[in-house]
């Protein structure tokens, strides 16, 4: 039995490890620790000026050793070393109460509230707009093009100023952010969309035909489940960008909160440490969503036997 | 509320939805067809600022809420002298050097890293994921690393538009088939003779996908990074501190600016596409 257990575990084991190795998992794993390592070469290098003038005024006497240990532990680094922007997330995330103003929970909470309404209402508009372009040949000439060139409009930089103007007829809080997330989760839902709808072959069409299906039966029944794959395919670049609305849309809104006034915040205070902080936190979030996506993705196709 | 313009603008609204629901079941050929082709949108267009000049004159909105499109000219042709220093400051000197040095390393590590199946497998995961990130946030380091002018602008695009390059250049390189790069194997052509004969031009139309997306991205990444800090010149710059003085018109004008630049810079983008990529089947049946 044992004899024969043996193998089984050996091939199972090296089974997992070239599986990693030939999968992504190891090759990932090690460009990351590589990416480290560059950041903490890096934030030597790019301290190393003020390390110089420090130890130029103190007595003179320095190691190599206190060198190295003095760019890592600077208050204001030009770049942070990673341990440093661990230690303040650890102390933003879990050292704080969450509904603190100190908190990094809290702010995340603001910036997310923002980018979930906003992506919301884009994807309902996207999905709308799709219908229409869809069923009505006029509205797809005339539309489209201009659907094209609102994203040649660089609307992220004017997006402090919706939120200013909003807010001088009252409008405040999340909407206007929520606002500049529409404008910029539209786009790929409609495109995305529009390609779903049409993605049903002349056959199947024919096949609807053949039954006598009034139009609305068939946007039913076929055209709308052949287009969820590309529904979840867009809203994935679709969140990714709402929160990049919600973030520069906080920009203007220093004292309301959120990742994008804790940019600001600290980059009129020189606080880099807290720059990066409120970075990883926003890339922690981006990643969380379209995660979230995924998950939703894989189990409604599952549910609709999708092989995918 | 001035009953006349809204309805006036309504009324054109309708009739240039009706030209168009008419232009659109015309059957033309060549010519006619691709006039129909231009003239349906920009009837659309037409119609959009007609309706927004006659609702924002009609109702009396505040034109700090929204200026008709009549005042936003104005501001364009009373302050054309601004408007074009702050375009030369944000789109010649930070967008198009940054652009370009961005695509140029972002094609250039996608080939080196081409030729290492362990690390397309273990950059890719990482830089889709990046390029997901909202990256406009290191606006602010940048801004302290390169300083005030528009090298840390030209910073901020160029690490905007690495990965997206970097991404679809390299799923471009692995476009040709197994088949085609046995042909070349056959003619014993060396690799580089493979990259530049076989390869590259393949992955053109993911280049070219990369471009474009890249071009609206350098000039949102250059605009916004001037909001941290910038010489009293640039669209930013002139954005935020109209804003702060609530000169909305002088905003919009640097807005339809910004528009024309962007709509300007991918169309001469998707120009050279047409050139390049002539054999791809999505330009040969005519449609972009």
């Amino acid at each position: 039995m044992i004899a024969i257990a043996a193998p089984s575990t050996a091939i199972g084991r090296t089974g997992i490890w070239t599986r990693m190795s030939h999968g992504t998992t190891v090759p990932v794993l090690i460009v990351v620790a590589a990416i480290i390592v560059i950041w903490y070469a890096a934030s030597v290098w790019l301290n190393s000026a003020w390390q110089f003038q420090v130890f130029a005024r103190g007595d003179g006497d320095w190691t190599w050793g206190e060198f190295v240990a003095g760019t890592f532990s600077q208050d204001r680094p030009l770049l942070p070393a990673p341990h440093q922007v661990a230690v303040e997330l650890w102390n933003t995330v879990v050292g704080q109460n969450v509904t603190s103003r100190r908190s990094l929970v809290y702010h995340a909470w603001i910036t997310l509230s923002a980018t979930l309404l906003g992506f919301a209402m884009g994807t309902g508009l996207g999905i709308l707009l799709a219908v229409l372009i869809v069923h009505n040949r006029a509205m797809d000439r005339s539309l489209l093009p201009w659907i094209i060139a609102s994203q040649t409009i660089p609307i992220l930089a004017i997006a402090p100023m919706v939120v200013v103007v909003l807010a001088s007829i009252g409008m405040t809080g999340l909407v206007p952010k929520a606002l500049i997330s529409t404008y910029l989760s539209f786009f790929p839902v409609v495109v995305g969309m529009v390609k779903g709808f049409r993605s049903p072959d002349q056959i199947q069409l024919d096949l609807m035909r053949t039954y006598n299906a009034s139009s609305n039966q068939t946007f039913w029944k076929l055209r709308f489940p052949a287009s969820l794959p590309y529904l979840f395919t867009s809203m994935k670049v679709g969140v990714a960008a709402s929160l990049v609305g919600a973030i520069v849309g906080e920009l203007p809104t220093g004292a309301a909160g959120g990742l994008g006034s804790r940019l600001l915040a600290g980059s009129y205070y020189g606080q880099t440490v807290q720059i990066w902080s409120a970075l990883l936190m926003a890339a922690a979030l981006s990643a969380m969503l379209i995660l979230a996506i995924t998950v939703a993705q894989r189990v409604v196709l599952a549910r609709m036997g999708a092989n995918a | 509320m001035n009953a006349g313009l809204v309805t006036g603008a309504v009324a054109f609204w309708l009739v240039t939805w009706a030209i168009n629901e008419w232009l659109v079941r015309v059957r033309a050929r060549g010519i006619a067809a691709r006039l129909i082709n231009v003239l349906v949108p920009v009837l659309f267009g037409a119609a959009l600022l007609v309706l927004w000049e006659g609702l924002v004159r009609g109702f009396n909105v505040p034109s700090v809420l929204l200026p008709p499109p009549s005042a936003i000219w104005a501001r364009i042709t009373v302050s054309t002298a601004t408007l074009w220093a702050d375009f030369y400051q944000t789109f010649i000197r930070s967008v198009l050097p940054g652009y370009v040095m961005g695509c140029a390393a972002g094609l250039a590590a996608a080939i080196a890293i081409d030729r290492s199946p362990f690390l397309k497998r273990g950059l890719l995961p990482v830089g889709n994921f990046v390029s997901a990130l909202p990256l406009v946030g290191i606006a602010p380091i940048m801004v302290m690393w390169f300083g005030f002018d528009w090298h840390s602008k030209a910073a901020v695009v160029v690490v905007m538009t690495f990965f997206p390059m970097l991404v679809n250049a390299v799923a471009g390189l692995n476009a040709a088939s197994r088949m085609e790069q046995d042909l070349m194997r056959t003619y014993a052509a060396s690799y580089w003779h493979t990259l530049f004969k076989l390869r590259l031009p393949a992955a053109w139309p993911f280049i070219f996908n990369a471009l474009k997306i890249n071009s609206t991205l350098a000039l949102i990444g250059a605009i916004v990074a001037e909001f941290f800090g910038t010489p009293v010149v640039g669209m930013g710059f002139r954005i935020s501190s109209a804003i702060g003085r609530l000169n909305v018109d002088m905003v919009w004008a640097e807005i339809a600016v910004a528009a024309l630049a962007g709509s300007v810079f991918y169309g001469v983008i998707a120009l050279i596409e047409r050139g390049v990529t002539f054999w791809h089947p999505s330009i040969r049946g005519g449609k972009t």
